[in-house]
């Protein structure tokens, strides 16, 4: 670390970086290790997990596929159309919750964050009723290999959309008790981008059931 | 959550139940997760020596195989399918709950915030989570032990369709193979949340004047090691769910049509077992690395401060462990050369591998310049980091070998693996950690550990080590087949016996000498001298708090960094190290 030692010692020292771009760093006094970039790095890591956890079953998916001669299409359920025009409501009204806070419209923001957040357990209902459909057709988890999919990759999609319901109930409770200060502007940030992440996911879901189930 | 987590990690907790079991301290979840390993090797290195026993003396009656598994061994005759187990567990214990929480959780969490200037991890409340979440993998992992059939066979690559039938597999293959992915999703779990804590905290809490060029070696590896787990860790869990789905709700991901298994055929179709190769070696590939390169990141370290001089190459160091973590995840064939592979990819994999060589070889070669014409100090913690170098050297070149395909053909089902996956990621690793038990043993107790047991237990543990591993390369060579339980009827290895003696005679007195360092540890805890704030006249940060660090880490002081932190020796400095923490030097004073 001979080059560092050598700035240091012909510049007479450092000034402190500032924040941003390669060797920014700074805490700060600002609480036990909670700041609002280290919540979005922390949601950006975990997105990362996410992309890499579907990946992986992606390319199970399109190798089981192309290894096989039992591979059955899954006919998708009509009512999938119906969750997934949920679910992209749900993100826009968040949105439009989010532009009403920075607009200062509370009561507004209550009442938007609240419909998205039961657009966004309605779609749970409708998957589940996605799969109440398959079922009546005889179609089951091991019926064939795009089946297995199909029930495997909503499935793990759902588990993350009820992570993300509950986290925006955790808004709405914090909301309707008044407790919206500025850190909790960051929770309901980092849960609308996780939401949006989950609504692109779905729809890449959708696309890979209806080129390749 | 997050919030609600600096609220309460806020004020040092008074009772014994935050403070100690459910802590939001990171020194006190590293300490957790550093006994979780402890605990975790012994049982490992239990289970190494039955199996060694086993391989020697196949037909001696020992009662303790019979209270132990009355089915598994009655009559106190060890089966090749306990063996098998036994197998398993050493393998899945040491490889998820030694080799990957120690030198990443329990150091990582113990030194990583205070090496940044840090009060603690970005999320607490996730950290203390990550930890409980690994204790309970651990025991669901552990009771596979006890249930019906006992733990699974299936080695700890799991590999289907073995691993994906159920009981009719063999025993251990029902519940004990449930419980035992159940395990590793936990796992995964697990050290997804901390490897989110890990990136968050590295990127976004580093204090003023830390750049990333500043950052201590151990922290690029941890940092690197936290992305590996990560993208890891996810396709593991993937896979392990597929597994799990195919063993109990009957589909057909891994488990090929046509299957017959004790005259029954199997009701499954068309899925194919090498997807599940794949799959698990994009995670276990890295693995390695994960294993490594925390030990990588002590190594420097302590050759640097006992060395007294600068770690050499410092930003050559940080490239070379930022190409190995990318490349780790490009070379995950050459674990399944004997697939049946197309020779086009086997040939891409080998020289993928081949490139590996590169940053090994500048990481070796900076260390070796590290010491070069330093004024060495042969601690205890600088002996097994020297340590780690050889076994790294030693384990690696085996690699060269084994990353041919036309080589690997003949060696991959032979001793000769084992040898050298043993040799770099087990016993370097374990080296690795020893050199951070001893040189941060002071930091997290607050007491000195006794040197001279200390380079004794080096001594007797390197010796042994090289003469358990290094024999095994020759019976590879020799032809001696892997997870064979014994070889009585085996005509051509009547030869080699003597040499499977001498190895399990060496793996008894390896594993006798960590008695030494336990004896260390209860003494050094108890009665060791209390520890000075810098004992070892080090530079990083952790060194210029007391010894332990007060729960905030700087007593309220938001430290300023203001030098890289491998300073030693600097010329016209009033000491021969130079803290990071210390005020920059004047102009002028340096002698050229």
């Amino acid at each position: 670390m001979a080059t560092s030692a050598t700035t240091d010692i012909w510049k007479g020292g450092d000034q402190p970086p500032g924040g941003g771009g390669f060797g920014g760093g700074g805490s700060g006094p600002g609480g036990r290790g909670v700041s609002r970039r280290a919540s979005f790095t922390g949601l950006m890591v975990l997105l990362a997990a996410v992309l890499m956890f579907f990946a992986a079953l992606t390319s199970a998916f399109v190798v089981r596929r192309g290894l096989s001669n039992d591979w059955v299409s899954t006919q998708l359920p009509s009512v999938i159309w119906f969750s997934t025009a949920v679910l992209l409501a749900s993100s826009v009204v968040l949105e439009l919750a989010r532009r009403a806070l920075k607009a200062g419209q509370r009561e507004n923001f209550h009442r938007l964050w609240i419909a998205g957040s039961v657009l966004g357990s309605l779609f749970l209902i409708g998957q589940y009723m996605a799969w109440v459909q398959l079922k009546a057709q005889g179609i089951y988890l091991a019926t064939n290999p795009s089946s297995s999919f199909f029930y495997v990759l909503t499935a793990a999609h759902a588990v993350h959309l009820i992570g993300g319901v509950l986290a925006l109930l955790y808004v709405t409770v914090q909301a309707l008790r008044l407790r919206l200060g500025p850190g909790k502007r960051t929770a309901i940030d980092v849960c609308a981008m996780y939401w949006h992440f989950l609504d692109g996911l779905w729809i890449y879901l959708l696309v890979l059931f209806l080129v390749w189930g | 959550m997050s919030s609600a987590a600096a609220h309460t990690a806020h004020q040092a907790p008074t009772g014994f139940i935050r403070k100690y079991i459910f802590s939001l301290d990171h020194k006190v979840i590293g300490i957790q997760y550093w006994f979780l390993a402890l605990f975790s090797v012994f049982i490992g290195m239990f289970l190494s020596l039955l199996m060694r026993f086993h391989v020697v003396f196949p037909d001696m009656k020992v009662g303790l195989f019979e209270t132990l598994w009355p089915t598994g061994a009655s009559g106190g005759v060890m089966t090749p399918e306990l063996y098998l187990s036994l197998m398993t567990m050493h393998g899945t214990i040491m490889v998820f709950f030694v080799l990957t929480t120690a030198p990443q959780s329990g150091f990582g969490n113990s030194f990583l915030p205070i090496q940044i200037g840090a009060e603690d991890m970005a999320f607490p409340v996730l950290n203390m989570l990550s930890f409980w979440t690994t204790f309970i993998a651990l025991i669901v992992m552990l009771a596979a032990f006890f249930v019906e059939g006992g733990a699974p066979l299936g080695g700890w690559t799991a590999y289907p369709p073995l691993s994906g039938l159920g009981a009719i597999a063999g025993p251990g293959q029902g519940m004990g193979q449930t419980l035992w992915v159940v395990s590793i999703a936990i796992f995964c779990g697990a050290s997804l949340m901390g490897a989110i804590n890990f990136i968050a905290t590295t990127m976004d809490l580093r204090a003023k004047g830390m750049t990333f060029m500043r950052l201590p070696l151990t922290c690029w590896t941890w940092l690197v090691t936290a992305i590996l787990g990560l993208l890891g860790f996810a396709v593991l869990l993937a896979a392990g769910i597929l597994l799990l789905l195919d063993r109990s709700a009957g589909t057909s991901f891994f488990i090929p049509a046509g299957l017959v298994v004790n005259d029954q055929v199997m009701n499954h179709k068309g899925g194919s077992p090498l997807l599940w190769q794949h799959l698990f070696w994009f995670f276990g590939h890295p693995e390695v690395y994960i294993a490594i390169l925390p030990g990588m990141g002590v190594t420097s370290q302590v050759l640097s401060v006992f060395a007294r001089k600068p770690i050499f190459g410092y930003r050559a160091m940080v490239y070379a462990i930022m190409s190995i973590g990318f490349l780790g995840f490009v070379v995950w064939g050459h674990h399944m050369f004997m697939s049946g592979m197309s020779p086009y990819s086997s040939m891409a994999f080998s020289v993928l591998t081949m490139t590996i060589g590169v940053p090994s070889a500048i990481k070796t070669f900076n260390w070796i310049g590290t010491l070069w014409g330093g004024q060495i100090r042969f601690t205890t913690a600088m002996m097994f980091a020297l340590g780690f170098v050889s076994l790294f050297i030693s384990g690696g070149i085996s690699g060269i070998f084994l990353g041919q395909p036309a080589l690997d053909l003949y060696l991959h089902d032979t001793p000769f693996v084992v040898g050298h996956f043993h040799m770099i990621m087990g016993v370097a690793a374990i080296f690795g950690m020893f050199a951070g038990t001893f040189y941060w043993f002071p930091k997290m107790f607050g007491r000195m550990m006794h040197e001279g047991l200390g380079k004794l237990h080096f001594y007797l543990t390197f010796i042994g080590v090289y003469a358990i591993f290094t024999p095994m390369h020759f019976l590879g060579i020799a032809g001696n087949p892997r997870r064979y339980a014994d070889f009585k009827d085996v005509e051509y290895m009547a030869g080699l016996m003597s040499v499977h003696e001498f190895m399990t005679y060496a793996a008894f007195f390896t594993a006798a000498s960590q008695l030494i360092f336990v004896i260390n540890l209860i003494w050094s805890w108890t009665k060791g001298p209390k520890a000075p704030a810098n004992p070892w006249e080090a530079t990083t940060l952790e060194w210029s708090v007391p010894s332990p660090p007060p729960f905030d880490n700087f007593g309220g002081v938001h430290p300023v960094v203001h030098h890289g932190p491998y300073e030693y020796s600097v010329p016209g400095a009033p000491k021969d190290y130079v803290m990071q923490t210390d005020p920059p030097l004047v102009p002028g004073t340096v002698k050229h």
